[in-house]
């Protein structure tokens, strides 16, 4: 398929494949542990098993599976708001697919619909805008998720909804932000990554600047990459060739698409819109400051928190669950005691079993023979 | 095989189906002879079926009896329709487990409100693909219910068929080294529904796969005589198929995702919303395992027939540590291609 198959071209990647050995063989000379790459966006771990890239690499090279997924660092707790919301009988509630199997501390979004909420699945925030035309005597919620690739638009649909006078539409924001969440990696004390691949679609539209200061404060280098198999070759070949010749810089792998200053027009609605909350509870990795937006008081009309008092209690994650430490590279997903017992896609436990994105459902799903035990007897 | 498919007999009136129509009554009558019996036995029907076979009488030959609801929606989608899709998914049914299918019965659930030339269309689409297929329909119910109470209409259709006589498939007969085969392309039905739902802001000119499957079949097991199992890749894909043989043979499978025969149109609607084209469903496609020496034999006879154009081998049985299914990708990994643990959901971005 055109502008598909170019990306996926097993010569090509021999041909990377080659050179990322020789890399390494040139890294590894110097040192005795091996080189850790964070993929920040769970786009990016979903190729890498949907592809196997992780076992066509040399043994020396590992992944550590970053926070990038925003459905799997959803907090317990901003779920059981939701289910609280659809459950109110004037309440369409409206929601990207993924985000219905994720479990509260009672019930996903699934099963409330089977409780009788009116929970509908949409494929884009405007389409719960239609919703809400459609039912002017209900009140369609739109459940905002996501990082800055999704930001843009559910800005876009407040603003159209203000210039359409519709009132019966509103947002339940849950939006976070990707800066705060690497910096409060990088800070912790347990960080062992040598490398970023940095988010293809959230640079899309932050660009590239605002990854400055990890070369600059913490000396590591990051390549903004796309999702493509040869694409993530291409760009951990790029961040293995700065630690061979011992630079840490920002460079752009997937610059068909993102440009450096970011979009103009995005960034800008986003502005309008929205502005940094003083702190956001990630799943796993707990409180992050301004690592989260809330919609601004000039829109409080749209505002789904403002209308109906939501409670967000915060809900720990059960004790024995170890997101946090996957997450931060600090263990691998079958090293947590739950991993593929009490924690599967059927029955997670933890965020990160959750989404097809998330490092442990990914590692279930796609992952080698070996990476799975056998269930428990 | 009838080239013109029969219609009712003029006598309903009604253009929306009411509750009248499920009372029992004159208007019931209607309803059924008219929508219904006259499109698929003209002769008459009664509530009971009484039939006989001459294969039945055959030492050895075996009953083959399945049944199966259908509640899709659209009820109407580019290249088929509930009721194309009740007949196909029964007669595929009891194909893949080796029978030869001869009857249906046919239970429609009808919401209140229903259009009757709706219903008309749905019955004139089972009898032709009861026609293609070889099979009659020959007993059937209808109830309606109030508003709300269903989505517009339901339909459940059984099936008996006989698997004659030395005829044995199954899913635990794979041995390392048979040969997996597909009969056409892969993810259509999935794909065309999903456009047809018209929730997505996209167009795409694909069409479900609905077909019966039964002269496919027969053709292979003439020519393959040691075909060991067959699955049709309905609900949960190709994947959801492979990983039941495979579990049941406890044996493991491989497959190249380079041989697997797939539209571009699907793969396009797959890429946008991040949906895995092995979990889409088929109503027309099946996965069969033969020993590798009838291998070429089963291909070609596949190929021979119009259900069969786009058949493919797509990988073999293989003994595993661990039975799993494996796929090597294009790209030159490979992966564990698992059952899905629910409906396959776009990914947020």
């Amino acid at each position: 398929m055109k502008y598909v198959d170019e990306f996926r071209d097993p010569v090509r990647a021999g041909v990377l494949l080659k050179e990322i050995e020789a890399l390494t063989a040139q890294i590894m000379a110097g040192r005795d542990r091996p080189v850790v790459i964070m993929e920040v966006c769970g786009g990016h771990t979903h190729s890498i098993f949907r592809y196997g890239i992780e076992k066509m690499l040399p043994p020396e090279i590992e992944f550590a599976h970053g926070p990038g997924c925003p459905v799997c660092v959803l907090p317990m707790g901003r779920v059981d708001d939701c289910v609280e919301l659809a459950m109110k009988p004037e309440v369409i509630f409206t929601t990207f697919g993924d985000a219905m199997r994720v479990p509260g501390s009672r019930l996903s979004l699934l099963g409330a619909k089977a409780e009788g909420a009116d929970v509908r699945m949409v494929y884009s925030p405007l389409d719960a805008l239609a919703l809400a035309r459609a039912n002017p005597d209900r009140e369609v919620v739109f459940f905002g998720l996501g990082f800055e690739t999704t930001m843009p638009s559910t800005a876009l649909t407040i603003l159209q909804a203000q210039a359409e006078g519709i009132g019966n539409s509103s947002l339940f924001c849950n939006h976070i932000t990707i800066i705060p969440t690497i910096k409060a990696i990088l800070d912790s004390p347990d960080m062992g990554i040598d490398g970023f691949l940095g988010p293809g679609h959230v640079s899309m539209v932050i660009g590239t600047d605002p990854y400055d200061f990890i070369a600059r404060d913490y000396h590591r280098p990051l390549v903004v990459a796309g999702f493509e198999p040869l694409d993530v070759l291409h760009s951990v070949w790029m961040v293995l060739r700065q630690m061979a010749e011992g630079r840490a810089e920002i460079e752009n792998q997937y610059d068909r698409i993102v440009p450096r200053h970011g979009n103009e027009a995005s960034l800008a609605a986003v502005t309008e819109v929205f502005e940094l909350r003083e702190f956001f509870e990630w799943r796993g990795l707990g409180s992050i400051d301004h690592s989260g937006v809330q919609i601004r008081e000039a829109y409080a009309a749209w505002d789904a928190e403002r209308k109906f008092a939501v409670a967000s209690p915060s809900i720990p994650d059960p004790k024995a669950c170890q997101c946090g430490e996957v997450l931060k590279g600090a263990i691998k997903p079958w090293q947590c005691k739950l991993f593929g017992r009490s924690c599967t896609p059927e029955t997670p436990m933890g965020a990160l079993m959750v989404s097809s994105e998330g490092a442990c459902a990914a590692y279930y799903q796609y992952g080698g023979i070996d990476a799975v035990p056998e269930p428990a007897q | 095989m009838n080239a013109v498919t029969p219609t009712g007999n003029g006598r309903l009136r009604a253009e929306r189906v009411t509750l009248a129509h499920g009372g029992g009554g004159k208007a019931m009558r209607d309803l059924i002879e008219d929508v219904f019996t006259s499109v698929f036995e003209p002769d008459g029907l009664e509530d009971q079926a009484r039939l006989s076979h001459e294969m039945l009488a055959v030492e050895g030959a075996r009953l083959a009896f399945t049944t199966d609801s259908f509640v899709v929606q659209p009820l109407e989608f580019p290249g088929g329709d509930i009721g194309k899709i009740a007949v196909c998914g029964t007669v595929n049914d009891l194909t893949v487990g080796g029978a030869q299918p001869l009857w249906l019965s046919a239970a429609f659930i009808i919401e209140e409100g229903t259009e009757v030339a709706l219903l008309r269309r749905v019955a004139a689409a089972m009898r032709r693909a009861a026609d293609e297929a070889g099979v009659r329909i020959v007993t059937g119910d209808t109830k309606v219910v109030e508003r709300g109470a269903a989505d517009t209409l339901f339909v459940t259709t059984s099936g008996v068929g006989v698997i004659p006589a030395g005829r044995e498939l199954a899913a635990e007969k794979v041995r390392a080294g048979d040969v997996a085969l597909v009969n056409g392309v892969l993810g259509d039905h999935g794909a065309a529904i999903l456009a047809a739902r018209g929730d997505m802001a996209f167009e795409a000119d694909i069409r479900s796969d609905c077909r019966p499957l039964n002269h496919l079949m027969e053709a292979v097991i003439e020519a393959a005589p040691g075909v060991r199992c067959a699955r049709d890749a309905t609900r949960g894909g190709l994947a959801s198929a492979l990983n039941e043989i495979s579990q049941a043979s406890a044996i493991g499978i491989e497959i190249d995702e380079a041989r697997l025969p797939m539209r571009a149109e699907v793969k396009g609607v797959c890429e946008l919303l991040g949906l895995d084209p092995l979990y889409l469903a088929n109503e027309g496609a099946l996965v069969l395992f033969v020993p590798e020496e009838q291998a070429e034999a089963a291909l070609a006879a596949m190929r021979s027939t119009e259900a069969g154009r786009d058949a493919a081998i797509i990988g073999r049985a293989a003994e595993m540590r661990s039975p799993r299914v494996v796929m090597h990708s294009l790209f030159g990994g490979s992966r564990i291609v698992d059952m899905l643990v629910g409906e396959q959901l776009p990914r947020i971005c």
